[in-house]
């Protein structure tokens, strides 16, 4: 049977990379947006310039689940390189749109699916003369195509077109007219419409819809950021050219016309970090993008910073590790890294945003946390997070903020006679004072350095300063539990043994498999993490519970790890629920793996057996 | 180590400057380097030159990496900010502080194993951009605090204290400066502070990348007969292509020189260089010219210094980036963030 579906399923583009397939599968994507209904779109990308298999995937879901949900509906089959794959991927009763101007033996398609095809490139080849414009306006053919067997309102795709070539005017007709080719011959030549169709709905609301990598930049421009120093890296480089494209248009002298920003695209990742490090030790708000990749190189400055106590911002867009590992795949593998960073003991703090907004609130927020607490502060988005447009609800900003430049000490204050040490805890909270370079001409100046000082920033190596000194970087730490963004819980409807733990851009897909799991009679309370060091309520939530999941997106359950190293939890309460595989993690997988642990933990819990 | 407190009191007749400062007011804490070092010679020079110029100590910023010459920063300009980071990163921190407050001045110190091996990098690239700051190697050809291993500026051909001879070509930091664009290379000795402290005038003057190689004997592991950095050595094969007698734009020029012997020097803020030449032929601002007589005079084993090279317009990564006047660390909370009316606009341009 024909699947039958309104509003609800995936389509899923396969396109050669480099072949102009990405502006046509958003311009489809952005028309069912403008429809009222709305979509989770997702790139799934080859490390690559041209050629290699590209796909673009869009979930049209009216319930608003944001997560990948696994399986395809309906597959817009443009590569001939993957099309056994595309064919088999199908769920059953789905369906097959694919350019039928070379005939395919019966062998290539199956029976249980329905086939559409349609003769694009005899098409483009009859209207246009010129390859490109084949190779460009084949794409659009193909969405125009897709608006009649889908029934959408073509006026969306039109008014988006007129949007997107605005002040490119002479490109809107030739891309209208490509639209209605296709348009004209499905309906003509298909059945129209298929079993899934999209109707327009309300369900979009106010929300806004944005890549997590240019509304974290966003938040650092928002943040106070003026130096940024980068190294290109996928899936990082598009935060570094958003803050770019950002500064250009909002922090640009408008008397002048000189730049309120410096970028630095360095030679490396460990010099990226070096800038930000001599710009924050100087006063300056400064931050730097990369990956995994990028961490493994910078672990030298991580520890100075946090050892001679220097704010930084890093935005660790994460991938598929461990080395080059899949550079255009997702995962949530560099937990660890980061907590844990350099060598000596050394502890960072981390933060995890859900989402774009979340990227942007958390962007502007780790500039305060890096000021008020003198050390690194890593805002972990992912690939899954980063590189893709998402639905997410619009950013918000008070104008009654300031910023929390965090404790320095000025020429006045020194003028009165303060005491200055420059590692000398006065406030109990383990964060002593600076003064930037150049302040006074007498007072307040010191060395900044990554071997061991006093509490006046001396040079020594004697072990009693060092401890005392290594005990102020844990009472620190401590107060950093009160700084970074709380865990926020959600209960079952009625008290429940089991708890999840999640955090980052598992959220959508944790959401939409929680919905199922209660429909299916299991009550599971949720925590989603937002902040490391963890917040008391994390430990809190776990002791409520005789089993918490922690679900994760990388293989050796890097959270759990930091939960029972950091909290002395007992491991095996945290039962490890983990998707590392490259693909964003789907409500499926979730359902499917809680399900099958909370089957197999039908046993005697822990806690009465012990009692 | 212990911490010793250098005592303040000085001589009352001591000379003070325009600013009322002595000598004294521009030195650090006690060195506790070796008898003898070069680098002390060269932390002097620092201290000389900065008194002469009268500039306030605390605009100073003084970054070094990690080694022997990285510590001297403690020994000179007490009252600066330093920053002694990581090994071979001074570049990246340094170009990172100047672009947070391009109002102070930037002196960073190194090493040859500091910058010529682990941070060949980022000398290079701090060098290519152009960042306005004085870059001080302090070469001796060795590594000192590990005992005695040879750098990648020894010679090639040269001996070490326990008699290996070094079979590595040696990395020359001037010719890779001046290839990369440094608007202001120098060489000198630190057993030539006549020399010395008025090339590090000039180049802290010098409003954009000025690089100075400074050799600077090591008393410990490399002044023994063989090695090609020992103080015997670098005064024997010592030729000086000039003389500079550094003059700032206040100062009145007296010129007691054979004309057509010296040249003065406008520099872009308006200060001024006396050049008085000692090699009739070689011309400073020739770029090309100097990488050539460099080569051809390595090749006779004569270390060639004085002012190599320098631009008369320089500019610097301020400049490149089109940053504002104002330092960057000192712009207000509403000139940063755009506030709540344009995140509506961005919000609505997002649907």
């Amino acid at each position: 049977m024909p699947i039958t579906s309104v509003n609800d399923f995936v389509v899923r583009f396969a396109n050669v990379n480099g072949s102009g397939s990405a502006s046509a599968n958003q311009l489809f994507a952005r028309a069912v947006l403008r429809m009222g209904v709305p979509v989770a779109p997702r790139n799934i990308f080859p490390s690559n310039i041209q050629g290699l298999p590209t796909w673009y995937e869009v979930r049209v879901t009216e319930a608003g689940h944001l997560g990948a949900r696994g399986g395809v509906d309906l597959m817009v089959a443009m590569n001939p390189q993957t099309w056994d794959k595309d064919v088999a991927s199908i769920e059953p009763g789905g369906y097959l749109f694919y350019d039928s101007t070379r005939p395919l033996p019966p062998a290539k398609f199956r029976d249980d699916i329905t086939v559409i095809g349609m003769p694009l490139t005899a098409i483009c080849n009859r209207q246009y003369s010129d390859p490109r414009q084949r190779q460009l306006f084949k794409n659009i053919i193909y969405v125009g195509a897709l608006t009649a067997l889908l029934d959408m309102d073509v006026k969306e795709v039109e008014t988006l077109i007129g949007e997107e070539f605005k002040g490119k005017a002479k490109l809107i007709a030739p891309n209208l007219q490509a639209l209605h080719i296709g348009r004209d011959y499905a309906r003509e030549h298909l059945t129209c419409p298929i079993g899934v169709k999209i109707k327009r709905a309300d369900a979009v609301g106010d929300r806004i819809y944005l890549e997590g990598n240019s509304a974290a930049a966003l938040g650092a421009v928002y943040g106070g950021a003026t130096v940024c120093a980068w190294y290109p890296i996928t899936p990082s480089s598009s935060l570094a050219e958003a803050f770019t494209n950002h500064c250009a248009r909002y922090r640009v002298d408008p008397q002048t016309g000189k730049n309120r920003f410096a970028i630095i695209q360095a030679e490396d990742e460990l010099a990226s970090l070096g800038i930000v490090t001599g710009a924050a030790w100087n006063g300056a708000r400064a931050f730097t993008a990369t990956s995994g990749p990028g961490i493994s190189l910078m672990q030298e400055f991580l520890g100075l910073a946090y050892f001679a106590e220097i704010p930084a911002v890093i935005f660790d867009v994460q991938r598929g590790g461990p080395s080059t590992g899949m550079p255009t795949r997702t995962q949530q593998s560099d937990v660890v890294l980061a907590a844990y960073a350099s060598h000596g003991d050394t502890k960072h703090v981390l933060l995890f945003p859900e989402d774009p907004a979340e990227a942007f609130e958390f962007g502007a927020l780790a500039f305060d946390l890096a000021d008020r607490l003198q050390t690194p502060i890593f805002v972990m988005l992912d690939l899954d997070i980063g590189m893709n447009h998402r639905l997410c609800r619009p950013l918000a900003w008070d104008d009654s903020r300031r910023y929390d430049r965090g404790k320095v000490m000025t020429a006045a204050e020194l003028d009165t006679g303060k005491d200055f040490g420059r590692y000398l805890d006065v406030d109990g909270d383990g964060i002593p004072y600076r003064t930037y370079p150049g302040t006074h001409p007498t007072r307040g100046s010191f060395f900044t350095r990554g071997s061991t000082r006093d509490r006046y920033a001396r040079y020594t190596e004697e072990g009693g300063p060092y401890v005392d000194n290594m005990q102020r970087l844990l009472r620190k730490f401590e107060t950093a539990k009160t700084l970074v963004p709380r865990p926020l819980r959600r209960d079952a409807g009625k008290p429940t043994r089991y708890g999840v733990i999640y955090y980052g851009s598992t959220s959508p897909a944790m959401d939409e498999a929680m919905a199922e799991l209660g429909a299916r009679g299991h009550q599971i309370d949720m925590l989603r993490v937002r902040g490391f060091p963890f917040h008391q309520d994390v430990a809190d939530f776990v002791a409520d519970h005789d089993f918490v999941f922690v679900v994760e997106q990388n293989r050796d359950a890097q959270l759990r790890l930091l939960l029972v190293n950091e909290l002395n939890l007992d491991p095996v309460r945290l039962v490890p629920v983990l998707h590392y595989d490259g693909t964003p993690i789907t409500a499926r997988f979730i359902v499917r793996a809680v399900a099958e642990h909370l089957d197999a933990l039908k046993i005697t819990p822990l806690r009465k057996v012990v009692s | 180590m212990t911490y010793i407190v250098k005592p303040k009191f000085h001589h009352p007749a001591l000379p003070v400057n325009t600013l009322g400062l002595t000598h004294r007011d521009y030195e650090g804490s006690i060195s506790t380097l070796c008898a003898g070092c070069g680098h002390d010679a060269i932390s002097s020079a620092i201290i000389q030159a900065c008194f002469e110029l009268d500039l306030p100590p605390h605009r100073i910023a003084k970054l070094s990496g990690i080694g022997c010459s990285s510590k001297t920063p403690t020994y000179f300009l007490g009252s600066a900010h330093g920053f002694n980071s990581v090994h071979g990163r001074m570049p990246s921190v340094l170009t990172g502080a100047n672009l947070a407050n391009r109002d102070l001045i930037y002196l960073g110190v190194s090493g040859d194993g500091d910058t010529a091996s682990i941070g060949l990098g980022q000398f290079a690239h701090a060098i290519r951009r152009g960042v306005n700051m004085v870059y001080i190697v302090e070469n001796n050809g060795v590594y000192g605090l590990t005992k005695g291993q040879f750098s990648a500026t020894a010679d090639r051909g040269s001996k070490s204290k326990r008699g290996v001879v070094n079979t590595d070509n040696s990395i020359d930091l001037v010719a890779m400066a001046l290839q990369l664009g440094a608007s202001f290379v120098a060489r000198s000795f630190s057993g030539d502070k006549a020399q010395l402290v008025p090339l590090i005038k000039a180049a802290i003057e010098h409003q954009g990348a000025a690089f100075i190689d400074c050799i600077s004997p090591c008393v410990a592991f490399n002044n023994h007969s063989g090695s090609t950095k020992s103080f015997d050595y670098v005064r024997e094969h010592n030729e000086a292509v000039n003389r500079l007698d550094f003059i700032t734009a206040r100062a009145p020029i007296h010129i007691d020189y054979e004309p057509g012997a010296l040249e003065i020097v406008e520099q872009h803020d308006g200060s001024k260089l006396a050049l008085r030449k000692l090699h009739a032929d070689y011309d400073p601002h020739d770029r090309l010219g100097a990488m050539t007589y460099l080569q051809e005079r390595a090749i006779v084993g004569e270390i060639v210094t004085g002012l190599l090279y320098v631009d008369r317009e320089p500019d610097d990564l301020h400049v490149h980036l089109g940053t504002v006047e104002r330092p960057l660390n000192a712009l207000s909370d509403q000139e940063l963030c755009p506030g709540a009316g344009t995140l509506a606009k961005i919000n609505a341009g997002l649907r």
